[in-house]
This record gives structure tokens, sequence and C-alpha cells, in this order.
């Protein structure tokens, strides 16, 4: 955690690259593929299931038990440096018979690259996939709103639970096709449920450890922890 | 619609048969004048009803004029919570917190659809109407509302704070919530407000 910053500049690793220009005339679908993609395939074979390109941008379709290994290789390999994980979210279909999908944006910025990853889960099967927390930390809250919104369980994550809903939310995965859109309880047990959370909980204990922040604490909180009262939900 | 009351409203009338003495009703009149020029509101914004109600309290429409010059953002110090914008469950304890710490007299004002019905957002996140966890005095329809729509549910609200009378009080009795359900309205009602109607009954079921 201390180590010390240095700022990555786009484009770095591609000196003799000429000046980015905004893209003109890109197809739907076809184009150049990343090309990282050459080298997934190479390097990991049938890990990598299938790709496409739409819109100039690559989407490469990764086995799931190798999902890990592929962001950590995508992420130290000097010729890729993929430094930036701009996003994780799933994609249910309304179609059941096409699988859910769960979504990574990986973004290089000294090559200027961009690749998205995306792993299939059938029906059927239980909804886990491996965390990328210890590679990203930035994936923390992108894979608590992912569980949050679809269920996903993001195996190895420190501290996986709700973000958006409350913690104690209990109707279910909202971003869900067979969620209701007005949830599956009645306005006035949903109102009963919110009015009886507590306004002042802004931590958990697995987020902060109150005795370790204690010294920080603000004197008259302090006062308050130690005449005993409780402290987040 | 003009933006000023008509001269009639704006005085205390004396009525001789309502037990009320002369001294009492020139004493609301005071109480009430003063308090009606004199509210400092607590915004509430959590959507782009705020950025009306921004431009209401900017130059233009310069919202100092009615005695809102300071907005109180601390709910002790403050008179009528005005809620602009849609509540989400998750901010349902929260206003109801901000409301209960106000001190008498209070008012509320329910600015925009959503603050009032919960608008077009008839989902699993927001709450159908803040009058289902707060008493609202005044709301004002729109999405968003303009200025001017803000400054007539405020001049109205001017006009129900003068009619108060200390000889009536129970505009004074601050409404407790059930204690076991924390509701102001009973379960049974919320659910009939906030039936779906028009479209949105083809939504309350998934389609798988």
């Amino acid at each position: 955690m201390s180590k010390s910053f240095s700022p990555t500049v786009a484009g770095s690793a591609l000196p003799d690259a000429p000046a980015p220009a905004t893209p003109r005339q890109i197809r739907y679908n076809g184009g150049d593929p990343n090309p990282s993609l050459a080298e997934l395939r190479s390097r990991f074979g049938e890990a990598i299931l299938r790709s496409e390109v739409v819109w100039g941008e690559t989407t490469v379709y990764v086995e799931r038990s190798r999902l890990h290994d592929i962001v950590q290789w995508l992420h130290d390999d000097p010729g890729q440096r993929y430094d930036y994980l701009s996003d994780v979210t799933g994609v249910e279909y309304r179609d059941r018979q096409i699988p859910l999908q769960v979504v990574w944006h990986l973004r290089s910025l000294p090559y200027r690259r961009f690749i998205r990853l995306k792993v299939e889960i059938a029906r059927g099967e239980p909804l886990e996939v491996s965390s990328v927390f210890d590679i990203y930390r930035g994936a923390d809250w992108l894979e608590r709103e992912c569980y949050d919104m679809f269920g996903i369980v993001f195996a190895g994550h420190p501290d996986l639970r709700r973000i958006l809903m409350w913690e104690r939310y209990a109707e279910g995965y909202p971003l869900r096709k067979d969620f209701p859109l007005r949830g599956r309880f009645s306005r006035s047990e949903q109102l009963r449920q919110a009015l009886a959370a507590n306004p002042e909980a802004r931590y958990s204990m697995e987020e902060l450890t109150i005795a370790q922040a204690f010294e920080d604490l603000p004197e008259a909180m302090r006062r308050r922890l130690t005449a005993g009262e409780e402290t987040g939900e | 619609m003009g933006l000023t009351a008509s001269p009639e409203r704006s005085v205390a009338t004396y009525d001789p048969g309502s037990q009320e003495s002369w001294v009492a009703t020139r004493l609301d009149f005071l109480v009430n004048w003063s308090r009606a020029n004199s509210l400092w509101p607590m915004p509430f914004g959590t959507a782009c009803c705020a950025i009306e109600f921004m431009a209401t309290a900017a130059t233009r429409f310069d919202l100092a004029r009615f005695g809102m010059e300071r907005m109180s953002f601390s709910p002790r110090q403050a008179d009528v919570l005005i809620c602009a914008g849609r509540v989400p469950f998750k901010l349902a304890p929260v206003i109801r917190r901000i409301w209960q710490q106000m001190p008498q007299p209070k008012w509320c004002i329910s600015m925009g659809a959503c603050a009032s019905s919960g608008g077009m957002f008839d989902n699993y996140a927001v709450v159908q109407g803040i009058d289902t966890i707060i008493p609202v005095d005044v709301y004002v329809p729109g999405c968003p509302p303009r200025p001017e729509g803000l400054m007539y549910g405020i001049m109205m609200l001017q006009e129900k704070v003068k009619r108060e009378r200390l000889a009536d009080n129970v505009i004074r009795h601050e409404m407790a919530p059930d204690p076991t359900s924390q509701l102001y309205i009973p379960p049974q009602a919320i659910d009939e407000l906030s039936e779906p109607f028009g479209n949105s009954v083809h939504q309350t079921r998934s389609g798988l």
C-alpha cells in the first residue's frame, strides 16, 4: 500500500506511434482485433473460447476457471500492461437460452488498448467467478455492485456485501430478469423495512474495525463508544 | 396567477362569533405575519428538482423576497422542509430523521412529481410519495416544477401559516407514527395509494 505513486503516461509504451486521433468509419462487426488477442490465444489456447470485434472493440470469451490467470497475465505482462480496470458488470438476457455473462473492461494506458473479457455462466450453474481484487484494488466496489445487482459471487473478495441497496435488503437481486420491477414485497412492507434501518449506520465492522480506528475518532465519538454505545448496523 | 397574494387574504379577519378576542386575533396576525415571512427552508435536494430550487433561490427569482434568505442546512434551525427530488428507500430513514429533528412549528413542501408520488419511478427503489414517510403541507406538481411553480407553492404555504389561530391549536399537534411499523398512515392505505395505474400495470410482473 505504501508504494510510491508514479503516474502512467498514456501511450508511453508506444513512443513512435502517431498521435491518437478519433477513429472514423468503424465497422459494426469485424475489423482489426486488439493485438492482445493473438497473444492471449497463443498463451492460453483452450481457455480462450471465442472472440468478436464490435464497433472496433474486442470482446474475448474466456473460460471461467482461467479468468483470474488471464487477468493477472494481462496486468503483469510487460507487453500488455492492462493497468486500469474500468468496469465489472453482468449481463442477463431475456432469452433464457443465452447464458448470463460477467464482463470485465480492461484498459491498457501505456499501449492505448481496450479489451473486454466475458465469462458465460450457463443457467443452473452456480453464479460464482473469481475476484480480481488482488490484482486491481478498484475491483472492490465494482464487484460489490455486481453482487448487489446480480447476485454473482466473487470468490476471494474480502468484503462482499451489498453496496447500493441496504445490507439487510431481502428482496433479491434487482437487475435479474426474474425480479419484478416494483420489488417482491408490498409498498408498505418495503417502507417499514426501510424505515427500520439506522440512518447513522455508516460503517460496517468489516469495512473498518472501530477498535483499529479508535485513536483517529473524534473525542465525542470516543466518549460515546467507551460508554458502550453500539455503532453500525 | 399573480405572484403577490391578494390583499384580503393577508390580513386576519375578525369574526365576532368566533369567540376569539380582538387581542388574540391581532397577536395571531403578528405571529403569523412574522412566521410566514421568515420561513427558513431546509433544502433536501436529491435530483433535478434541486436544480430548479437553486434557480428559485438565485437572483432572477430570488427566494429572499419571501424571507427565505438563508438556507438552513441544519434541520434544527429550519422551518420548512423542501423535498426536491426522488427519495429512494435507502434515504427514507434519513428524511424521517431530519423531519423529526426540526423544531415546531414546521412545514413540508413536496416539490415535483417524484417527491409527491414517486413520479415515473414506480420501481423497487423509490418511495412512492414522501407523504408515506412524513406529513406534507404543500405539493408542487411538475417534472421539475418551474421556479414560478415553487414560489406559488411557497405562497400557498404562507397563506396556510397566516390562517393559523392561537385559539385553535390542532395544527400544532405533531403526528406520531405508529410505534410498531413507524408509518404515519395505515399499511393498507399505502398499498392502495401506490397501486400502479396505466402502463405500469404491465410492469409489475416479469416476462419470465
